[in-house]
């Protein structure tokens, strides 16, 4: 009874301060929102308008033909010039990402009996993601045009691809649920570690230890305040990637919330572990970026395919908590309750926090003798 | 003058010695930088390696296997799952156990032997937009030459394709060069709006101002030791990509020795005025963190400037790192000519010059 | 509060509250408490005392079961500081060393906190609140953000918390430092009152006159237990050795010095215009009584003070000597005022900090600037060097105006600021380099003006070191050495032995007292009123504007009566703080 009473107090304590401090709100609110955004409009996997060059060294009807194929392109920029020398410059200083020459023989071979013509694509490789994609597309554009041309089809093999719960490729369907999973690290890890070291720095945190409050109600005090505020920018975040940003909810809210609430106990608890260990502010910010921001960034798979990284790699992703949150949020919003797969993400995740809160217990009970 | 000089010269050897003195500031300020660029530079790649895939072959002809066996032999794929019923495939992509489907119709090898055109069915994972994007284009690749291998006709009219500046589409080639300027602008805006909140914090700040340096010394005194450290780091991670991942340098390596000074100058003038404007730490710490992340999202850096819409394009003119990449990428790969480099470094010396005196007026304010 | 206790004292009467046995801490090697046996008793105000690095604040957290002793055994009303950690901190109440209050909550949420903490019913909250806003008088702050109160305010709302649900026994640690005279006395009041309704108060301070008052007194020195028992029992051990040099002729410094390098003299300090000396134990009075004469003084014998007994107990005081004024060129100056300041106002907003204060500091003169917290005299303070720009009026230090010719004004001047801020992330050696070269040295010039100030000030073995890792002592000594690298004509020293020890407040005196000689100025601002002993003049300020400018004996003579013929420094200043206000008020 007297612990329950101890655990409110402080938990309001808790809460006033978040509701006082600037930089608290300026984390937990406004960033969300500015992150979200720019999610939105700064990232993006959707290559369009790649600026395209395209050398005619002679013109004729086929070229001409050729052209206006490319010209029709909404994904491709086109440019078209004479001597390739004139875009080569280009290339290199960036203002073309890739080009087409059409040699000066091309209508004559096409012409002629054995149809030997060919045609040079040339990319600019320093950007290896959007030469392939120009690669690519400009390839399918010649082949269809050619394809047109021809009337007797080969034994050919088409593929359909079909692309599931997103099947514009819309990369900012996939990106808002990443970046909320990146919001809730930054609430979690970031903002704990912040301000319990700010306590074992000011020696507040000296003066709770010898009240009858016990460590585990003190770190638990700290987890109960931010765990409403996480869940509060989880709602938040939902309702602006869905009105906002026509991102679809195809599974339930219940299954959205759970696993939020879930991924904020691994989230709180390394922030409380990194607060033990640095009980300085400065070191609990480097290690809190260095660990929480980072790793929830780049290894959790939502901009880069984990499947991709090399093996230690991968294994490394197996740790990073923000990794099953992404893979369930993903779900959630574009695939649904698919609940083998919630499940394991729920059940890692919930393994994760345990050990973290239960590490950052331990960790803090040694109290000043550390 | 000579004073003035030589004043200077005191306040930045003592700037420099609280970064370089003790260890652990040393291994904090040159450590993990380096760790994030091994594990980073790996790590981030649109590349699409290693995946799973799925097979479902209704078609019992020698053609079926055989096709499945390109695939299973192309580089990308990793393992290949023969499933038996479209719903088990359905649950393997739902779970996220593979990226794609394939599924071979009935009459694949009938139709293929007749010479017939064929469509091949693929189901992919939208979750993962890029990665599916990208494999789909592999299976129709794959698919596309085994067809060529089997098929009567052969395709005359061709297409040459070559990729210039990085002809095997090396991922590493990309990520490394702009992975130097990210981190080595992170630390130096971190340093920088540590320096005047952490003295003002442990109070050494009063001292510094009874004491003659007057408002530019002490502006001076707080960004070259942060340029000096940025411009170190950028160095040293341009040399482990030449060095540890080969990345060839073509460029002059002058035009970047002159470069990336002012780049990282640009970035100090910003975490400086961040310093003056907080009044703790921690209000430092999570302010350059607040500006940081938006500098690195806009600026070409996870996704291309020229996907972001055209009036985030006009905005992200005024973000250094922007430039810097095009100028280290070019001068990595390119060989980037000189005209080109200083047609890039003036929209950034503007942003320098700008941002400095933003925090020239700031800090002085702040100390009067 | 009062009935309450008093029922318990009598229960516990016999058993003591705190039970120290065998005692043995150590960090790293190095012993913070050395084989401790003592016994702390309910009903008692007991002081710790000691120097710097003494184990004050090492035994405190102990006695709060913050800390597990190595061996021994600590017990608290009963219950063992090892296992019943529970059970201790529901009958302690702590009062750390930093304020450990919640600065963006207010008066009251602080109070709420710790009332639910220390588990006291809702019904009976609002009972105690109102006997501690009572007690404390800060009902008219209760909402007001802690970090806004003034620094006795801050220090009486910690004890409110430390009081929450009656402790058996409390403990506090330094709650005095940073605190002026007037609030200290409340504080002290508060304190005597719990301890004589039976509570068991331990108070740590390194103000010996507060120790002096506290009915027994644990004298601590490395870890180990020189004295315990009541102070008395110290002080009278120096009966008969306490003498005080009144009525000099010339410099009472030099002549302060030319006593201390006395082989029979043990101690001396300041006293306003007199001098207070003790004797050596085994030396007869003779020599001194020929400096005396000399100096044509009287010297008479007066009651000694516990501070006498400390410093003897410890070894005595310093030898009087001061290596760095002694090697400084006197002061070339044709000046008579060294620093000015008329009509200087400074208004944040409507409320004005600094309010039309005038006055002028003599060349080679000690000028104190004193009153009570939040009174304006640090925004006073901080316009006369540099860091405050004022709204009205100009401030000169040696003629420049410190607004138009700042540059010059600041080479002029030596600043030690509250904290001793030196840079820790350097080492001993750097922080001298970079002293010197921001004040322009150069070359051999500098290196030798190094050398010099490692060689007088003694700090050639910690070179390479961090003085965040050095005691207080070597930290003041070094702070001191920074500040004088350009040889300044104006020194100002903002409350420079705050928090500090007596062995190392005279140390710093004695350089204080060299330097003034050579004509230095030396403007200070203090709480501690020994200290402001050593000036020629205070100027009292108070709610922003100047009430008094006199010498220390005139405003003693001020407050004297038939009741209090003479007055401390302290009781001086309590008189007549509490005068004006009263002045103001009607």
């Amino acid at each position: 009874m007297n612990a329950w009473s101890r655990l409110l107090a402080l938990t309001r304590k808790e809460s006033i301060q978040i509701l006082r401090d600037p930089s608290a709100l300026l984390i937990a609110l406004v960033l969300p929102l500015v992150l979200l955004f720019l999610f939105a409009y700064a990232v993006s996997l959707d290559v369009r308008g790649v600026r395209f060059g395209i050398v005619v060294e002679r013109e004729g009807a086929a070229t001409t033909e050729l052209l206006n194929a490319f010209e029709r392109s909404e994904w491709l920029d086109v440019q078209v010039a004479h001597d390739r020398r004139e875009l080569e410059s280009q290339l290199v200083s960036g203002s073309l990402r890739g080009m087409l020459v059409i040699p000066a023989d091309f209508e004559s071979r096409l012409a002629s009996a054995d149809q030997q013509a060919e045609v040079q694509i040339i990319t600019d490789g320093s950007q290896p993601n959007t030469a392939n994609f120009a690669a690519n597309y400009a390839s399918g554009i010649f082949q269809t045009w050619l394809a047109s041309r021809l009337t007797d089809e080969p034994g050919a093999i088409v593929v359909e691809p079909r692309f599931w719960f997103n099947p514009e490729l819309d990369s900012r369907r996939v990106l808002l649920p990443g970046a909320i999973a990146i919001i809730m690290t930054m609430i979690g890890t970031l903002l704990t570690a912040l301000v319990v070291s700010r306590e074992w720095e000011r020696g507040t945190m000296e003066a709770l230890l010898s009240t009858p409050a016990t460590t585990a109600e003190i770190l638990l005090s700290k987890l109960l305040p931010y765990l409403v505020l996480g869940m509060a920018a989880t709602v938040v975040c939902t309702m602006i990637s869905l009105l906002l940003f026509d991102v679809p909810l195809r599974g339930s809210v219940g299954a959205l919330l759970l696993l939020s609430f879930i991924f904020l106990l691994p989230a709180l608890g390394q922030g409380l572990l990194i607060s033990a260990i640095a009980r300085n502010q400065f070191i609990a910010a480097q290690l809190a970026l260095i660990t929480g921001f980072l790793p929830a960034f780049l290894l959790s798979g939502f901009l880069f395919e984990i499947a991709s990284m090399p093996a230690p790699i991968r294994i490394l992703t197996m740790i990073v908590p923000a990794r099953w949150y992404v893979e369930g949020l993903q779900t959630i919003f574009l695939a649904g309750d698919v609940w083998p797969l919630l499940g394991r993400d729920i059940l890692i995740l919930s393994g994760q926090g345990m050990l973290l809160v239960f590490l950052a217990v331990w960790n803090s009970r040694g109290g000043l003798d550390r | 003058m000579m004073a003035s000089i030589h004043r200077l010269k005191t306040l930045l050897v003592k700037e420099l010695l609280s970064y370089l003195r003790d260890p652990r500031t040393r291994l904090i300020l040159i450590g993990p930088p380096l760790i994030q660029l091994l594990v980073f530079s790996f790590a981030v790649t649109l590349e699409v390696r290693n995946v799973d895939i799925a097979v479902l072959d209704r078609d019992t002809g020698r053609q079926g296997v055989e096709l499945v066996e390109h695939l299973d032999a192309a580089a990308f794929t990793s393992t290949v799952r023969v499933v038996q019923s479209g719903e088990e495939l359905e649950a393997l992509i739902d779970e996220r156990k593979v990226l794609l489907g394939v599924s071979v119709p009935e009459d694949f090898s009938r139709k293929i032997v007749n010479g017939d055109t064929v469509s091949l069915q693929l189901l992919l994972d939208g979750r993962r937009a890029n990665a599916a994007q990208v494999s789909s284009s592999y299976v129709a690749s794959v698919a596309s030459a085994y067809s060529q291998q089997i098929g009567t006709q052969t395709q005359r009219t061709g297409i040459l394709v070559r990729h210039w500046f990085n002809p095997n589409l090396l991922y590493a080639w990309f990520i490394v060069p702009s992975l130097s300027g990210v981190l080595a602008l992170l630390m130096a805006m971190l340093v920088t709006a540590l320096s005047i909140a952490r003295e003002r914090e442990l109070g050494t700040f009063e001292q510094l101002l009874v004491s003659p340096f007057s408002a530019t010394e002490i502006i001076i005194g707080k960004s070259l030791p942060a340029v000096l450290i940025g411009a170190v780091l950028g160095t040293v991670m341009v040399l482990a990509g030449v060095l540890i991942f080969r990345v060839p340098f073509t460029g002059n390596p002058v035009l970047l020795a002159i470069t990336l000074p002012l780049f990282i100058l640009s970035g100090v003038g910003i975490g400086l005025s961040v310093s003056a404007i907080s009044t703790t730490q921690q209000q430092a710490i999570l302010g350059a963190f607040a500006i940081i992340v938006p500098v690195v999202l806009t600026s070409g850096f996870a996704t291309p400037v020229e996907n972001m819409p055209q009036w985030l394009q006009w905005v992200s003119v005024v973000n250094p790192l922007r430039w810097y990449l095009v100028i280290v990428q070019g001068l990595f790969l390119k060989s980037l000519p000189a005209a080109e480099v200083f047609r890039n470094l003036l929209p950034l010396m503007c942003i320098a010059v700008v941002s400095l005196s933003v925090a020239a007026v700031i800090v002085r304010r702040k100390l009067e | 509060m009062s009935s309450e206790l008093l029922g318990r004292a009598a229960a516990c009467e016999a058993a003591m509250a705190v039970d120290i046995r065998g005692v043995v801490k150590r960090f790293k090697g190095v012993t913070a408490i050395e084989h401790l046996d003592a016994g702390i008793w309910p009903g008692q105000l007991t002081g710790l005392v000691g120097p710097d690095g003494a184990g004050k604040t090492t035994l405190m957290r102990i006695m709060a079961a913050l800390m597990r002793p190595d061996t021994g055994t600590v017990s608290v009303m009963g219950h063992n500081v090892l296992d019943a950690t529970a059970l201790v901190h529901r009958c302690i109440g702590y009062m750390p060393q930093r304020f450990g209050l919640y600065e963006d909550l207010s008066v009251a949420e602080n109070l709420d906190l710790y009332a639910k903490l220390k588990g006291i019913a809702a019904d009976k909250r609002v009972d105690v609140f109102d006997r501690l806003y009572e007690f404390t008088r800060l009902q008219p702050f209760a909402s007001r953000p802690a970090g806004q109160l003034s620094g006795g305010m801050k220090q009486k709302l910690g004890l409110a918390c430390a009081l929450m649900g009656s402790p058996d026994v409390l403990l506090l640690d330094e709650p005095s430092v940073g605190v002026d005279p007037v609030s200290r006395q409340e504080l002290w009041r508060m304190v005597q009152a719990l301890a004589s309704e039976g509570m068991a108060v331990v108070w740590a301070t390194a103000y010996l006159d507060e120790a002096e008052r506290c009915e027994s007194v644990m004298l601590l020195d490395k870890g180990s237990l020189l004295f315990n028992g009541e102070p008395q029992g110290l002080t009278s051990r120096l009966q008969g050795r306490s003498y005080r040099l009144s009525h000099i002729q010339g410099d009472r410094r030099a002549l302060l010095s030319k006593a201390l390098g006395l082989a029979d003299v043990r101690d001396g300090v300041i006293q306003g215009a007199s001098v207070r000396l003790v004797r050596a134990a085994d030396m007869d009075v003779s020599s001194m009584q020929l400096l005396a004469d000399q100096s044509g003084g009287q010297l008479e014998l007066v009651a000694p003070r516990f501070e006498d007994a400390f410093i003897d107990l410890l070894g005595g005081g310093p030898d009087g000597r001061s290596a760095i004024a002694e090697r400084m060129e006197d002061v070339a100056t044709q000046r008579d005022v060294m620093v000015e300041c008329s009509h200087l106002s400074k208004r944040f907003g409507d409320f004005y900090a600094t309010r039309d204060v005038s006055f002028s500091v003599k060349t080679g003169e000690v000028f104190g600037l004193l009153g009570p917290n939040g009174a304006g005299k640090s925004t006073t303070f901080r316009m006369l060097c540099g860091l405050l720009r004022p709204t009205e009026g100009c401030a000169t230090v040696a003629g420049f105006d410190l607004v138009r010719s700042t540059g010059q004004a600041k080479s002029q001047l030596g600043y030690m600021a509250q904290k001793f801020s030196l840079y820790g992330l350097l080492s001993v050696r750097q922080n001298l380099d970079f002293f010197s070269g921001a004040y322009g040295l150069r070359g051999a010039h500098r290196r030798q003006r190094i050398e010099e100030m490692i060689e007088t000030f003694q700090l050639g073995d910690v070179l390479n070191v961090s003085p965040e890792a050095l005691p207080l002592g070597y930290r003041q000594r070094l702070a001191l050495a920074c500040s004088l690298m350009h040889r300044p004509s104006v020194l100002f020293l903002d409350e420079p032995t705050s928090g500090v020890d007596p062995v190392t407040r005279r140390e710093f005196w004695m350089h204080i007292s060299g330097l003034v000689q050579k004509g230095v100025t030396v403007m200070v601002t203090t709480h501690f009123m020994e200290e402001a002993e050593y000036c020629d003049r205070i100027a009292l300020v108070q709610q922003g504007q100047l009430v008094r400018l006199d010498t220390p004996d005139a405003l003693k003579a001020m407050v004297a009566s038939d009741e209090l013929p003479e007055p401390t420094m302290e009781q001086a200043f309590i008189r007549l703080v509490e005068a004006h206000r009263d002045g103001v008020d009607a």
